[in-house]
């Protein structure tokens, strides 16, 4: 088994199912849209299934790469077509394998025109997601990394809303720039490393100067992905104007790849630079966590509300990175994997009554609860996730991330914090505006309608989100382990947990600072969400 | 008397001399007066033309060995001409294949069109193997003169007439420097000869100012031939006034011969004075590609759109000279071929826009293209985010290559301001997606397309789209090219 190209086939099954696609051809539009949507829920679906297949034979108690396939590409160049997962990549090649086929449920009857190329930009968008994940040669991840806005660029301009186009421009070129800054950086690393093999560049040590400036430039793009304060306003927009199965990907995965870059690139491969601008990342992540939940809790539009809520967990998840501890990394990965399950099905959730209705006025809404009370439900438990109630996900994050904070800088956590606080506010605000207030939608007639027509259709999608919240709870120990297990790696020098924190001596030792010798140790923290 | 020269190096290009000869008698002997005759003319000359192009790519293999010099030294066969020599023999077996439909349903299906072509071709190809300043100027000006006539081919239409004239004048200007350039280059250097001007640079040394200034208006000349800003001025009007495919071969062939010549007259004779004038290209470079990026962004004629697109490829190209290395020459040749593949493939794409049987060029008239001609759009997506740069097509492989190239050579700057160019310039491929997709249709665009023109689309469109599954042929091929000119 250990030569079968697993993940190959994961990435490039979906490809083969949009190729498929391509020839669906019949005189009835209705026809070739039926054959499409299935398709592609097949596709999709299969390929959540082998990724199960992958992440059961994946082997937890190792922190190497796994599933590793390695052919020449460029032989000239010394590129190769390198694959494989670690703890950290393999969580998120599952979170795109999974939220994919939702997506495509989420587009079943909404998206009405032009089904089959939107079947096709969704399925390629996967096998974009997936090899970004698990590439371990540098400019096939910049491949896919940069690729990914193809698709997106074409599903929001397409069957966006009324400001699409803005948005899908706006979209592309941020991210663009940012990513070329970054393919710059990457050609002086391949030039000074000699080698574009992302584990070898984990072990190479660059020069502090460089690594400065090799560490501004994948910022520029990283920060623009995650997004960071203050170059997060296409993500509103973004989100806004994106179909529901769009803005789900987008929020799903799409912001991880930032969150994954400062993972796999920043912090390893250019660690004494990442501990010298740990100070600006903190500042813009408690700028970006404050003023964005303030956005937040001033908007009329429910879209751009869940929007200015992911930039401000998103903030969490950049403090908790660059704590540099192990419970801070923990946490960002853990908050990166939560807020993709959970801001999705927020979005998805929007979604079902922005199908019925078309407005994302929050005040068009109000007394949802009576007309659709099973609704209402699933939204509460989403809703609360989101805040982070303990005993959701979110809280499991925030709670690691605020942890490792304290350990690194106590006002950096408490101005974090207050970001929880105001998350509950305008979630609680958003909740009640629209289910519980008598507002509109109780004097409105059609939701009669929609009523018995669509309950079918909120409990298809609701089943999985329902599912999804099911798992999250039991998930917490096996991504807290799998996490804990391969956090350690991202430290690439270091041997195993423990030496995480040497590691982190280490580098703030080599800038001239002293180290506090008998203060912190990484076993203080509470044992119950620190597993293993 | 002397001896006879090895004419075997030079035997595609004799052959191809003679190609025309032939053509020209059989299509003048061939019976004219009306227009049937004459299309019937046009067909045969083309397809002979095209096969007899063929031919000849053939008979680069047998001397695609080492590296030959014949005609005293002025005529010189490497890898790297070979390669160059392909290219421009595809773009123009391309560039026939894809005129066709045009030149019959506008009344220009004459035999000398074809012929032309060859005869352009045979100029380019003399450039790319010149090994001589004067071998240097006769072949391109060969290609020059086919060209003006070219451009001015549909007599009775006073664009295009224009544009050949403006071309014309422009281009004497140019090829005047070059001629100047080229004296006092002789004047100081006491010699014509590449090889000899080579052994007269190694080691860098003292260099007259004469010298630099001869080489400085021989680069400006060049710089002319390849449309590169500041001496790009013609280009937006000739690529607008030019019959469109004429516009399509104009794009593709001429500049990957006289990027060919570049880099041999950069690289060869003047390679080690690369302190003198790498900054030259690099501020050439800089130039095209910003303004390639930001004047586009205006245009609302598809062709002027791509005039300008086309000045900032050349930029991206000139980022790889700039480097002056043979990494460089590489990245500029992966990024020639990629280039002309793109072109070939978007203008084929442009001819086919028409309306009620009217050649139309607006940028607007492409809207809804996504919904009427769902094929033909998705294609010209695939061209235009190439063009881009966005990966995985080929066209940010060609921008990689170029980079890579420039930041091993210490110009990270260069490569910086190369990539927010190339930001900027996606801003203008993206309108023309967004017009086909996310606008309304106005008036459907002509169905069907050609066949010969459906074809061309999709060989390219699958090269560019799959490049990246199998790119090895180009870039050892290009690898194989850079080395052989600098081993020479």
């Amino acid at each position: 088994m250990s030569d079968f190209p697993l993940l190959s086939v994961l990435t490039f099954a979906p490809l083969l199912g949009a190729v498929a696609i391509l020839f669906v051809r019949h005189d009835n539009a209705e026809t070739v849209a039926a054959n499409a949507r299935h398709v592609a829920l097949f596709v999709s679906g299969t390929v959540f299934l082998v990724s199960l297949i992958l992440w059961f034979q994946f082997d937890r108690s190792s922190k190497a790469f796994q599933f590793v396939e390695n052919v020449e590409w460029m032989p000239t160049f010394g590129i190769n077509y390198h694959l494989g997962v670690d703890g950290i990549s393999m969580l998120f090649v599952l979170l795109s394998t999974l939220l994919t086929p939702i997506c495509i449920l989420a587009s079943w009857t909404s998206i009405k025109e032009r089904v089959k190329e939107f079947m096709i930009s969704f399925l390629i968008l996967e096998t974009f997601m997936i090899g970004m994940f698990s590439a371990l040669d540098l400019f096939l991840f910049y491949i896919y990394f940069e690729a990914v806005l193809i698709p997106m660029f074409i599903i929001i301009g397409v069957w966006g809303g009324p400001r699409r186009v803005y948005a899908a421009f706006k979209l592309f070129l941020y991210t663009l720039l940012g990513s070329v800054l970054m393919l710059v950086a990457m050609l002086m690393m391949y030039f000074t490393a000699g080698t574009a093999d992302i584990q070898a560049l984990m072990a190479f040590k660059f020069p502090i100067e460089m690594q400065r400036w090799m560490w501004l430039a994948f910022f520029a793009s990283f920060a623009v992905k995650v997004p960071m304060w203050p170059v997060h306003t296409w993500l509103p927009d973004a989100h806004v104007e994106a179909p529901t199965a769009g803005s789900v990907i987008l929020a799903g995965v799409l912001l991880k790849f930032g969150g994954y870059g400062f993972l796999r690139f920043s912090l390893p491969m250019m660690p004494e630079a990442s501990v010298f601008f740990t100070p600006l990342i903190y500042t813009l992540s408690i700028v970006a966590i404050i003023y964005t939940s303030l956005v937040a809790l001033a908007q009329e539009d429910m879209k751009k509300l869940i929007a200015y809520s992911s930039i401000s967990h998103m903030g969490f998840v950049t403090i908790g990175t660059f704590t540099l501890t192990t419970q801070g990394i923990e946490g960002a990965i853990y908050q990166m994997l939560s807020h993709g399950v959970v801001s999705a099905a927020l979005f998805l959730i929007v979604g079902v009554v922005y199908d019925r209705v078309h407005s994302r006025e929050i005040s068009t809404y109000g007394g949802l609860v009576n007309r659709m009370p099973v609704y209402a439900l699933i939204f509460m438990v989403f809703m609360l996730a989101s805040v982070g109630l303990p005993g959701t996900g979110g809280f499991v994050g925030e709670i690691l991330v605020l942890v490792g904070a304290f350990k690194a800088n106590s006002l950096v956590a408490a101005l974090a914090a207050t970001g929880v606080i105001l998350g509950a506010a305008y979630m609680l605000y958003l909740y009640r505006l629209r289910t519980i207030d008598q507002g509109l939608a109780s004097k409105n007639q059609g939701y009669e309608r929609t009523r018995d027509r669509c309950i079918c259709a909120v409990t298809v999608h609701h089943a999985l989100d329902g599912y999804l919240s099911a798992i999250v709870p039991r998930c917490d120990a096996r991504f807290g382990r799998a996490s804990a297990r391969s956090s350690p790696y991202i430290f690439g020098r270091c041997g195993h947990r423990r030496q995480t924190r040497d590691c982190r001596r280490e580098l703030t030792e080599s800038l001239g600072c002293p180290w506090p010798n008998s203060r912190t140790s990484s076993r203080r923290c509470p044992r119950y969400f620190s597993p293993a | 008397m002397a001896e006879f020269p090895n004419i075997v190096p030079a035997l595609p290009e004799i052959f191809l001399a003679c190609v025309i000869m032939a053509l020209l008698m059989f299509g003048v002997f061939q019976k004219g007066g009306t227009a049937d005759n004459d299309v019937g003319t046009y067909r045969i000359v083309s397809l002979l033309a095209i096969v007899s192009l063929g031919l000849t790519a053939m008979l680069l293999i047998p001397v695609a060995g080492g590296r030959m010099v014949t005609f005293a030294g002025m005529f010189v066969v490497d890898g790297f001409a070979v390669f160059c020599k392909l290219l421009v023999l595809i773009a123009a077996i391309f560039g026939i294949v894809s005129a066709r439909e045009f030149m019959e349903r506008h009344g220009t299906a004459r035999f000398e069109f074809p012929i032309l072509i060859i005869f352009a071709v045979l100029g380019m190809m003399m450039m790319i193997s010149a090994n001589d300043l004067i071998g240097l100027y006769v072949g391109l000006e060969m290609q020059s003169l086919s060209l003006y006539v070219l451009a001015a081919l549909k007599r009775d239409d006073s664009r295009a007439s224009e544009a050949g004239l403006k071309y014309f004048v422009l281009g004497a200007v140019a090829s005047g420097f070059l001629l100047y350039g080229s004296s006092l280059v002789y004047g100081f250097a006491g010699t014509t000869s590449f090889d000899t001007l080579a052994k007269i640079f190694t080691g860098g040394g003292d260099v007259s100012t004469g010298l630099v200034i001869g080489i400085v208006f021989i680069m400006a000349g060049l710089s002319f031939k390849i449309s590169a800003v500041p001496f790009h001025m013609w280009t937006p009007d000739v690529y607008e006034g030019a019959p469109t495919p004429i516009t399509a071969f104009f794009a593709a062939a001429p500049k990957v011969a006289a990027f060919g010549l570049f880099l041999r007259v950069m690289m060869g004779p003047f390679g080690e004075l690369v302190q003198q004038w790498q900054q030259i290209v690099v501020l050439i470079s800089i130039l095209s590609m910003s303004l390639g990026a930001l004047a586009a962004i205006n245009q609302k004629n598809i062709k002027r759109l791509m005039a300008y697109s086309s000045i900032g490829h050349v930029g991206f190209a000139l980022v790889g000279l700039a480097a002056g290395t043979e990494a460089g020459t590489r990245g500029v040749l992966i990024y020639l071929a990629i280039y002309v593949s793109m072109t070939v493939g978007t203008f084929a794409c442009i001819l086919c826009m028409r309306r009620n049987g009217r050649m139309v060029e607006g940028t607007s008239d492409l809207a809804g293209l996504g919904k009427t001609h769902p094929l033909l759009a998705a294609t010209l997506v695939v061209f235009m985010f190439s063009m881009a740069g966005i990966p995985p097509l080929a066209g940010f492989f060609g921008k990689l290559y170029v980079f890579l190239a420039a930041v091993e050579a210490g110009l990270v700057k260069l490569a910086v301001i190369g990539v927010v160019a190339s930001v900027v310039s996606a801003f203008y491929y993206l309108r023309i997606i967004k017009v086909m997709y996310f606008d309304d249709p106005t008036d459907a665009l002509d169905k069907p397309l050609g066949r010969e023109l459906s074809i061309v689309i999709a060989i390219n469109a699958v090269v560019i789209t799959l490049f990246f599954v199998y790119p090895s042929p180009v870039l050892n091929g290009a690898a194989a090219a850079a080395a052989a000119l600098f081993a020479g």
